[in-house]
């Protein structure tokens, strides 16, 4: 007699994919606005992405109701900072923020593939990506979600630096202007569009810079 | 009030029905500094003044930002105050949350009278010693309430608290009719008439008081030293047509030398007879 399962799951995946690069004092996030369940879409034109300071934005794909969740826990917890210490939180305060939440479920996770973007207390542009428990680490560039596995090879081959141990040396900046970022950011997911039926629609672009905060939307394939 | 054997403690009655306890903490709200609110249709202001105990030490804060529609002014004990801050921020947070819609104030001033009661009726606990004026905007407009250690609160159109509070209320019974249809800036200005008022004598400068506003399209925000100079300057050049007991137009010239800002110094000191509508 085997043990029973439960029919029953907490969790649903709403699919969808998210991108962050972080440049030398800009950083772009991005995320398709596709909402699916099983084989079927929600709805076209939902945003994963939530700016939780104002040098701070995160992306999550996953289970939708849990971002939401995750998403108004952090607001919250922002507003309390705000009180307390008269400021804004800095993007690498709300990193550690993300991962102790994350973490505090742990064993009842918040069913979401977050990367955060923002930029740090120099200005420069920073990227954190996290697992479903509150792993993180900073990066130059990251990608999560239902794509992630067609995005990420990509970006590497782009933007990942060359080994060290390579002779003559190469040099290991090689710093992507705004404007470049953003158009690697289309490529990137038209093509992810392509092959991954979890993602399309649209997608939105958010770019954090020192003159603020700019939103752009760009059409994908919608089948 | 002197001393008598039923103020022990705020659990006991005396024989004509009064809890001194009680009684007690709301002396220690007329001990603190002036705090004063008005409102009108769209608007409310906060004011208080700011004494330091010395001029090496900063200032007390007596206004907190509660959420983007509601503040609160204290007078009396400000560490009791700082608590009870703490407390309607959470409050206001946790509805945010749930409602995903601000917490109405009415509501607010309830939940922070019925924590105020519970510290009536605790042999173990000892009441607030701290009036706060609830300024705030909901659905139902802008709303004043101040809550006292008893337990009680009232709305009101405008309202002083503590020390030499009688000046500053003297004056709002005088002009509170017109409040409601007041615009923000001429409520401003009544409210720093007010805190003068409280001031008795002594010069209204932006370094001894405090102004905050909430209104419509406005979240709440205390206004920074700067703006609220020039706001007492704009007026305080005014005064002099009012009658007198107020300092010659030559003494009031004088005064801009010990004011805060150094650009207003200039401005005042320059051209006296001229009304600044530059600033």
């Amino acid at each position: 007699m085997t043990k029973q399962h439960a029919n029953w799951s907490p969790y649903d995946n709403n699919g969808g994919s998210c991108v962050a690069i972080a440049g030398a004092d800009y950083c772009v996030i991005a995320a398709d606005t596709r909402m699916s369940t099983g084989y079927n879409i929600l709805t076209r034109e939902y945003s994963k992405i939530s700016q939780l300071a104002e040098k701070c934005v995160m992306a999550s794909s996953g289970f939708q109701a849990d971002v939401k969740a995750l998403q108004k826990v952090l607001s919250a917890r922002h507003l309390i900072y705000q009180h307390q210490h008269n400021k804004q939180m800095s993007c690498p305060a709300m990193a550690q923020l993300l991962s102790n939440t994350l973490y505090y479920k742990r064993f009842f996770p918040y069913y979401s593939f977050n990367v955060l973007g923002g930029l740090d207390n120099e200005g420069k542009g920073c990227v954190f990506t996290y697992d479903a428990v509150g792993s993180y680490e900073r990066v130059g560039y990251s990608s999560q979600g239902s794509g992630s596995t067609l995005i990420t090879p990509f970006l590497d081959n782009q933007l990942k630096s060359p080994s060290p141990l390579l002779y003559p040396p190469v040099d290991a900046v090689t710093p992507l202007a705004e404007a470049e970022a953003v158009e690697l950011v289309k490529t990137v997911f038209a093509s992810a569009t392509e092959r991954d039926i979890y993602t399309g629609d649209k997608v939105e672009i958010v770019i954090l810079n020192a003159s603020g905060i700019h939103r752009e939307y760009m059409d994908l394939r919608k089948d | 009030m002197f001393r008598n054997q039923y103020d022990t403690d705020v659990t006991t009655w005396s024989p004509a029905g009064r809890l001194f306890q009680v009684e007690y903490a709301m002396e220690a709200v007329k001990q603190g500094s002036a705090a004063i609110g008005l409102r009108s249709k769209t608007h409310v202001v906060l004011a208080c003044v700011n004494k330091a105990n010395s001029e090496l030490s900063s200032h007390q804060k007596k206004i907190f930002k509660v959420d983007d529609h509601i503040g609160v002014a204290i007078a009396g004990l400000t560490a009791d105050g700082r608590v009870l801050s703490r407390y309607m921020r959470n409050e206001c947070i946790n509805y945010s949350y749930t409602y995903e819609s601000p917490l109405p104030v009415g509501r607010l001033v309830v939940q922070l009278a019925d924590k105020a009661q519970v510290c009536t009726q605790r042999s173990w606990k000892r009441p607030y010693g701290v009036g706060l004026l609830v300024g705030g905007l909901d659905e139902s407009g802008a709303h004043l309430y101040y809550n006292c250690p008893s337990g009680n609160y009232f709305e009101y159109q405008a309202f002083a608290i503590g020390s030499r509070s009688q000046a500053a209320k003297t004056y709002l019974e005088r002009k509170f009719e017109n409040f409601m249809s007041s615009s923000r800036e001429e409520l401003i200005k009544d409210a720093l008439i007010a805190t003068r008022e409280s001031l008795q004598g002594e010069k209204l400068r932006s370094s001894v008081c405090t102004i905050a506003v909430v209104g419509v399209g406005e979240p709440f925000h205390i206004l920074d030293q700067e703006t609220v100079q020039k706001l007492i300057d704009e007026f305080e050049i005014v005064r002099d047509d009012e009658p007198p007991a107020e300092p010659q137009p030559a003494a009031e010239q004088d005064a801009p030398a010990d004011q805060g800002t150094g650009a207003d110094q200039g401005a005042a000191a320059a051209s006296p007879d001229v009304a600044p509508m530059d600033i």
